[in-house]
């Protein structure tokens, strides 16, 4: 039979769990808010960005008339010899499988290039602790993202490589406050890599955030730029509709708006666009090739912004489901105690009883 | 009454202006200062490093910028910069250790160091500490 006094211990200490899950799940309700916010408040100038860049195109001389081909580099295909990767995972853990689903879906992208070149730029504790356990480092490492918005020195040129798959920067304890500085400086290193040809495409792989019941895991295509304003997706995976269902019930007792954070002003979407003959103080060509790497630096920002979202609302879900958990997980116990302690009183009378009877 | 203008400064993290009673802007274009009125031609320009000067009902507000672009429209000027400061959010003490930095790496004949990217940084620098100390 089992202790009662064990079984109340034990109850108590489910208790002091629920808790801490139930703190973490507030907090992390707080912080996707402010995450959320953040992401909002990028959008208009992503937008305003895209939109003149799109006039530009059709201004300036993008492509050779003859040829067809791109004259700027950033928009250049060329065959994929060597890949670039960059992994945004969390920081922390205690986020359900977020971490997890994003080295999954890492792998699974390494082996679809496999035979191929990969470098690796690994943003994230989680992340980095994973990837450094199964490849090589480089030789030469990237600044962490933190020294780099700092730096002004030329970037270290790469060397031979010290595996088919290597880590060439990681960037750990970023995410608590992303700044653009930092999404831009890790832009400017990829674009100067791309340029100088030592990777021949990067890639991104991020929890897409739109809202809490909004979300995928997608590689991204950065870089060569295919279309501008378009997304190129290689890989996606959307919430499953349990995983929604979860997420959903999260939000709504943590008091997290549901509703997706798209939309915006719409003023912001005509930035550019209007059907005016604009003097442009330079020309067309010139401000192309100043904007473009503008667009990279916000959608590496972006993706930092939506994946640290994205983080938060995954720990809120699981931490909701924790919750919950213990509360089941109470009720179960306590009534096991009930049990426990009536046999017990049942017990004790059968043995007042049959004592009388005996005398 | 006097006519004004929209002004919208937004850079990548937030709206640092938006207002409907602009009377003047400054801006910092590549090719030199512009100054906008209402009634403006439409232009796009590429923004150097430097200060936005602008006036709404009658007072001036001064801002850093580093990098961005502008669209002026005759009623209507959105200014896209990468970093937009007021005075009192400028970390003078950081601004000044990344200037002497800067200036040290210039003045250092090393070979490795990156120039333009040096000289940006001294002229962000500058800007900043332009900005912050005039309005004091």
């Amino acid at each position: 039979m089992p202790n009662i006094l064990d079984i109340r211990r034990r109850i108590r200490s489910v208790i002091n769990t629920r808790q801490i899950t139930k703190a973490m799940k507030m907090v992390s309700a707080a912080k996707l808010r402010r995450a959320q916010e953040r992401a909002l408040a990028a959008r208009p100038y992503a937008h305003m960005l895209t939109n003149v860049l799109r006039s530009l195109v059709a201004r300036a001389e993008i492509y050779d008339p003859e040829t067809g081909e791109p004259k700027h580099p950033l928009l250049a295909q060329r065959e994929e010899k060597t890949i670039l990767l960059v992994v945004v995972t969390g920081d922390k853990g205690l986020a359900g499988a977020f971490n997890a689903n994003i080295t999954k879906a890492a792998m699974r992208f390494l082996e679809s290039k496999s035979g191929k070149n990969v470098d690796i730029e690994a943003v994230g504790r989680k992340g980095r602790d994973f990837l450094r356990r199964r490849y090589p480092a480089a030789r030469v490492q990237t600044r962490s993202l933190a020294e780099l918005a700092e730096s002004i020195e030329a970037e270290p040129e790469a060397s031979e490589r010290s595996g088919t798959i290597q880590i060439t920067g990681e960037h750990v304890g970023i995410l608590g406050k992303v700044e653009f500085a930092q999404a831009s400086a890790l832009a400017r290193n990829l674009i100067e890599r791309y340029c100088r040809e030592e990777i021949d495409a990067v890639y991104v792989v991020f929890n897409e955030f739109k809202s809490v019941i909004a979300q995928r895991l997608i590689v991204e295509q950065i870089l060569p730029i295919e279309q501008i304003g378009e997304q190129t997706v290689r890989l996606a995976e959307e919430l499953t509709e349990e995983e929604k269902k979860k997420a959903k019930e999260a939000a709504i007792s943590a008091g997290v708006g549901i509703r997706a954070t798209e939309g915006g002003p719409e003023a912001a979407a005509q930035f550019g666009t209007s059907q005016v003959d604009y003097i442009y103080e330079q020309p067309p060509a010139d401000l192309f090739r100043a904007l473009l790497p503008k667009y990279v630096s916000i959608q590496i920002f972006r993706a930092l912004l939506e994946s640290v979202a994205a983080e938060h609302a995954a720990r809120m879900t699981a931490m909701d489901s924790a919750t919950s958990n213990a509360t089941d997980m109470i009720d179960s116990l306590t009534l096991i105690m009930n049990r426990a302690r009536q046999a017990k009183i049942t017990k004790e009378i059968i043995e007042i009883v049959s004592g009388a009877a005996a005398m | 009454m006097a006519e004004v203008f929209q002004l919208e400064i937004v850079t990548p993290e937030k709206k640092v202006v938006e207002t409907r009673a602009a009377e003047e802007v400054q801006i910092p274009g590549k090719n030199g200062y512009l100054g906008v009125m209402p009634g403006h031609a439409p232009l796009i320009t590429e923004l150097a490093v430097g200060e936005i000067t602008y006036r709404e009902n009658a007072t001036e507000q001064r801002l850093a910028v580093a990098w961005g672009f502008a669209e002026v429209l005759p009623d209507k000027v959105t200014i896209l910069a990468e970093t937009a400061e007021r005075p009192s959010e400028i970390d003078v003490e950081r601004a000044r250790k990344a200037k002497e930095r800067a200036e040290q790496r210039l003045t250092s004949g090393d070979p490795t160091v990156n120039v333009e990217r040096a000289l940006d940084a001294l002229h962000r620098a500058e800007a900043r500490l332009d900005v912050a100390s005039r309005t004091r």
